[in-house]
């Protein structure tokens, strides 16, 4: 092979390289999860009215099995999303309701409102109240052992925030089975509760519960994935 | 001139001896000066600091390790400085002297390999002890450790690792988990490491205290408080996704600031720790998935050595009594 030849060939194969790579960093780009914005679309100093819905499998996508998370747009339409751009200091109004069946926590101190706090006193702070509402009852401590356990917490560690969220009855005939957003008519409780955001920044937030089951402790798939049991609160000024 | 002896001819004028005379006399001058400001004025200010013994221990470790390296510094730069300035080339008229002197001197070797071989053999042994030796390094001591603190009621508190979040429990208290990692001044502690999921690791930088979070190991490192303050708190081994977003803060806080806030959350927590699994030295979680619970291993049999210390319920009495005298 010439020396002409096998330059070709070298730059051929570069060239594949560089375009393996950039197409996998573009799919990358393109399969993160959109971004829901109430800082626009929000009159300044109204409550942000934040609606979700957590899912056992979301039905449809790259992973139709994963249990998720979804939002609800301003618009009323659903998104499986976890990202959202929401306005500073503003109350955010929490609706949850929850399809997905739950067990006892593998640490049960995870059942209490304001959890997962860093730096600060569990319960104070982040959730306004210190109490989450479950089906219109104010509840400060979900027992894991109790009815039906806890299938997921929404958890801002940042911001104090960890409502642990009961589960449903899932050998029930109204247990949601179809591709998400589940129906209201679907067996589901209603979580209610508010917070405040703090200055502008980025805040992780996660579900605490090992959800991710055949994965590595739970933790793993969409435990470990944006858009599905994890994302981020974008607080906006 | 040559004296008569064999390759006497080679040996530079004036011989070598005033050169490693002149070597050895800089090195000490600098290092009896470089040293002890060092030790004296840069060394209290290394990190990690002195919140705890512990902390003490790796910061005094560091300075004396740091100013071994720099008289050793010291004594390669005199060397190459004085090489560099003593025969240079314009000083020197045609090739250097080499001969016999350049194929060996015994004198050179024998210095040269039983100071290298004292000095690495000294931090070596100095290493050594500082690791065994209490409120050394303050890593994880395991379950079995060498040396157990003087006092016998460490104030215990298990860290319970999982992803992706510290909890810590506090025994003495009756065993009410909580987010906060609060701890009294001037106080042994005894950190307990366990982990609920992976391996992670407990690094309290700034109390000199590390220890691996491993699942159903109780892994064990102690430490005495002595200076009131906040430190940060981070996961040091690599334990998923959000892995950099494990960390958090405590502080050290008077005594009497302690129990009030301790029997202040043993009672606002009271509804949570009821649910909580007895306390145990490690847990035997479910293996996968959210169907879990969260098992004390001790209860399965699985642990017999549930109580190695005996020493768990008598920290917060004598605590107690001991504030209850001062009030």
């Amino acid at each position: 092979m010439g020396r002409t030849a096998r330059l070709g060939v070298f730059f051929s194969l570069l060239g594949i390289a560089i375009g393996l790579c950039v197409f996998t960093a573009m799919a990358w780009i393109g399969s993160a999860p959109p971004t829901v914005s109430f800082a626009s679309s929000q009159p300044k100093g109204a409550p942000v009215q934040l609606h979700l819905q957590t899912v056992g499998a979301i039905g449809t996508g790259a992973h139709p099995d994963w249990v998720s998370y979804l939002t609800q747009e301003p618009d009323g339409h659903w998104v499986g999303t976890t990202e959202w751009d929401i306005p500073a200091s503003t109350v955010v109004d929490v609706t949850l309701d929850e399809y997905d069946s739950g067990s006892p926590l593998r640490n049960e101190y995870l059942g209490l409102v304001g959890a997962a706090t860093v730096g600060g006193a569990p319960g104070e702070g982040g959730v306004i109240g210190g109490l989450e509402n479950v089906n219109g009852k104010a509840v400060r401590v979900v027992d894991g052992y109790s009815g039906n356990g806890i299938a997921h917490t929404f958890s801002v560690p940042d911001l104090g925030i960890n409502v642990p969220l009961p589960g449903v009855d899932g050998s029930s005939s109204k247990f949601c089975s179809e591709p998400a957003p589940c129906p209201t008519s679907a067996l589901h409780n209603v979580i209610t509760f508010s917070f405040k955001t703090p200055a502008s920044g980025v805040y992780r937030w996660q579900c605490f519960i090992p959800c991710g089951l055949s994965y590595l402790y739970g933790n793993g798939g969409p435990m470990a994935t944006a858009g599905y049991m994890a994302g981020f609160i974008k607080v906006v000024s | 001139m040559s004296d008569g002896r064999p390759g006497a001819a080679d040996e530079p004028r004036g011989g070598h001896a005033p050169h490693l005379i002149r070597i050895f006399a800089i090195w000490a001058v600098l290092s009896a000066i470089a040293g002890p400001l060092f030790y004296l004025l840069v060394g209290p200010h290394l990190p990690p600091g002195h919140m705890t013994s512990a902390a003490s221990g790796d910061a005094w470790d560091l300075n004396v390790v740091t100013t071994m390296a720099i008289i050793v510094v010291l004594g390669v730069w005199t060397y190459f400085g004085y090489c560099l300035v003593t025969w240079r080339s314009s000083r020197v008229v045609g090739e250097p002297v080499v001969g016999r002197w350049g194929r060996g001197n015994l004198l050179v070797q024998t210095s040269w390999i039983t100071i290298t071989t004292l000095a690495v053999m000294g931090l070596f042994v100095f290493g050594t002890i500082e690791l065994i030796v209490p409120a050394g390094a303050g890593g994880g001591e395991g379950p079995n450790p060498v040396w157990t603190p003087h006092t016998k009621n460490p104030l215990v508190v298990q860290v319970i690792a999982q992803q992706w979040l510290f909890t810590y429990r506090y025994p003495s208290f009756g065993g009410f988990e909580t987010t906060q990692l609060i701890l009294p001044d001037h106080t042994a502690i005894a950190f307990h490491v366990t982990s609920l999921d992976v391996i992670h690791d407990f690094w309290a930088y700034q109390l000199g205290v590390k220890a691996d979070a491993n699942p159903d190991y109780d892994n064990v490192a102690y430490t005495t408080t002595q200076q009131l303050g906040h430190f940060v708190v981070r996961c040091d081994e690599l334990c998923g996704i959000w892995h950099g977003a494990m960390f958090d803060y405590g502080s050290i806080v008077p005594k009497a600031k302690f129990l009030s806030w301790a029997t202040a959350s043993e009672n606002r927590l009271a509804p949570v720790t009821k649910l909580l699994p007895p306390f145990a030295w490690t847990y035997t979680p479910s293996a996968n998935g959210a169907g879990g619970g969260f098992y004390p291993a001790c209860a399965t049999g699985q642990v017999t050595n549930c109580d190695p210390f005996g020493n768990v319920a008598t920290y917060g009495g004598a605590a107690k009594q001991s504030a209850h005298e001062t009030a």
